[in-house]
């Protein structure tokens, strides 16, 4: 039904998808995390109002997170070369997915940091807790469920987003849907990235909700 | 006398919003003395969450001076102000613990904040997680534990910093009773053998009255009574004092009478049978509406509520009976 060399190519997309994923989601959290809890932080029901450096943060994520993202690829080119001194391939997919991705993951990281109770900040306050200990001993820590229940839901984002990478010569399952399936009409290439594809975004988001079940302490 | 540990001079805290500026509380005097535990007592909106807070600085008073142990420390640094609000720990109605972290490192939290080693930490944790008696609980998580044992977690946190002065902001009242009673029980253990001044905010009289030997009465955002728990107990002086203190006798006020007078005794006068006398000298029966007695500050306190005869002459007559025998006793009336 397939040739070796059709297996041989849809296990290297896969790889790639998986490669390009995770690196992405990686940096992406690089980015986002602190961007995250800068934004939580300096709002004015944060910890450290900061009106001025909120109204910065929230246009600059808002502005990205409006550029359509086949776009940003395209904006975006000329500093994919400039990192990874091509435009094409599983490495420049990376640098436009990490700017896509940071600002939605900051949002996310925001708002899993608001659901903080607000008391238990301030008991730390009460203890003489600094700024810098309440960010990583309360707010992350206790939001961490919720946190990971994000990358769970980032990961699945940058997956789709990484096949739209694939139409503009990314790599991964994504490039090869499109090309073989789409431009080609090869349905028996089309229908295997499409279902590894499901199923990849399915195991992540039953791992990760898993993991971060596991890990909430909240319940009995 | 004492030295006051703790001081408030003209504190005022406005809050300014989208429909104004609000003034929580208003021009605050107060001298709260080592040792002490002292009650802060309002109905709810009183401003008294807000002045509680205005002692560690958690609320940064808009106008006025607090000082701790003689420092003012609305003019400290943060840093300053960091060291010392490990001096003043502070539990909450609704415990505040860290729920993703066990029991154990609850209480170390603030050893950690301070810099200690883990070991030292876990030692010390340990320790006081017995005081408050929830050393098996150690390993458990705050959502495994009840309402009271959270409050014993979140005192033992307080004592892990070592600390001269503990704030209650409404520390019972999500408690039900019987636990609210331990828990208060467990306060006043650790004012006595730690010598920690304590400072309770709470709209219950009851509280007040069980564990506290001084109190203040906020209304509205002003302190307009303040004295021994006894002095309030038995002639509070203002309208809101009265409605506080007359609380738990309130639905007297569905009993059809038209005059009534509240009595306060104690253990002294409990000798002489002043009802019986009066109802033979004004050869009219009295009725007693309500009686109770309790534990103020250690001592007895028996409190009676009596319905006074329509005749207008003789009900005067009783009130002057009971004022000259110098009893705590004040005309009531509920009538809304």
């Amino acid at each position: 039904m397939w040739t070796e060399q059709e297996i041989l190519m849809i296990l290297q997309g896969l790889w790639e998808t998986v490669i390009i994923v995770f690196v992405s989601t990686f940096f992406g959290y690089i980015l986002g995390l602190p961007l995250g809890v800068l934004l939580a932080v300096t709002d004015s029901e944060g910890i450290k109002p900061h009106p001025m450096l909120y109204k910065v943060l929230d246009v600059v994520t808002n502005v990205l997170r409006s550029v359509p993202f086949i776009i940003l690829l395209v904006v975006l080119i000329p500093l994919t070369r400039a990192i990874v001194g091509k435009s094409y391939g599983t490495a420049a997919t990376i640098v436009p997915l990490v700017i896509a991705a940071a600002p939605f993951i900051a949002r996310m990281v925001e708002s899993s940091i608001k659901e903080v109770d607000h008391g238990v900040i301030e008991a730390a306050q009460s203890m003489g807790a600094g700024t810098m200990t309440i960010v990583t001993k309360v707010l992350v820590a206790e939001a961490r469920t919720s946190l990971l229940v994000g990358v769970t839901i980032a990961f699945g984002t940058i997956l789709g987003y990484s096949a739209m990478a694939g139409a503009v010569g990314g790599g991964g399952l994504g490039s090869i849907a499109i090309r073989y399936g789409y431009n080609r009409w090869q349905p028996h290439i089309l229908w295997p990235s499409v279902i590894i594809l499901v199923l990849l975004v399915q195991l992540f988001q039953i791992l990760g909700m898993k993991i971060s079940k596991n890990l909430d302490r909240r319940r009995t | 006398m004492g030295e006051a540990i703790i001081r408030l001079e003209n504190v005022s805290k406005t809050f300014s919003s989208g429909q104004g500026n609000v003034e929580a509380v208003r021009n605050i005097n107060l001298e709260i003395e080592k040792g002490d535990i002292f009650g802060i007592i309002g109905l709810s909106g009183a401003g008294k969450s807000t002045l509680v807070r205005c002692l560690n600085l958690l609320e940064r008073p808009t106008e006025g001076r607090v000082f701790i142990g003689g420092k003012d420390i609305t003019v400290m640094k943060p840093k300053e102000l960091s060291i010392l609000r490990r001096d003043i720990g502070m539990i909450f109605q609704h415990f505040n613990l860290l729920m993703q972290r066990t029991v154990l490192d609850n209480v170390t939290f603030p050893l950690e904040i301070a810099g200690e080693s883990k070991k030292e930490a876990r030692k010390k944790a340990v320790k006081f997680l017995e005081t408050v008696g929830l050393a098996e609980k150690k390993e458990a998580y705050p959502a495994q534990l009840s309402g009271g044992q959270k409050q014993r977690v979140a005192i033992a946190r307080v004592l892990a910093s070592d600390p001269r002065i503990l704030l209650c902001d409404e520390a019972t009242s999500a408690l039900d009773p019987q636990t609210t009673k331990s828990i208060l029980e467990l306060i006043k253990d650790i004012n006595r053998n730690y010598g920690i001044t304590v400072v309770i905010i709470t709209h219950e009289m009851s509280v007040v009255q069980e564990i506290c030997n001084k109190v203040a009465v906020l209304d509205h955002g002003n302190l307009i009574e303040k004295g021994t728990v006894e002095e309030l107990f038995r002639s509070p002086k203002t309208e809101e004092a009265k409605k506080l203190v007359f609380s738990e006798t309130a639905h007297i006020r569905h009993m059809h009478s038209s005059r009534q007078i509240r009595v306060v005794f104690d253990g002294k006068s409990a000798f002489e049978p002043i009802i019986g006398n009066i109802t033979l000298e004004l050869k009219t029966p009295v009725n007693i509406l309500y009686a109770n007695t309790q534990t103020i500050n250690g001592n007895a306190e028996g409190e009676m509520i009596l319905q006074l005869p329509d005749n207008k002459e003789i009900a005067d007559k009783m009130v002057d009976y009971f004022k000259e025998k110098n009893l705590g006793a004040e005309e009531v009336n509920y009538v809304d």
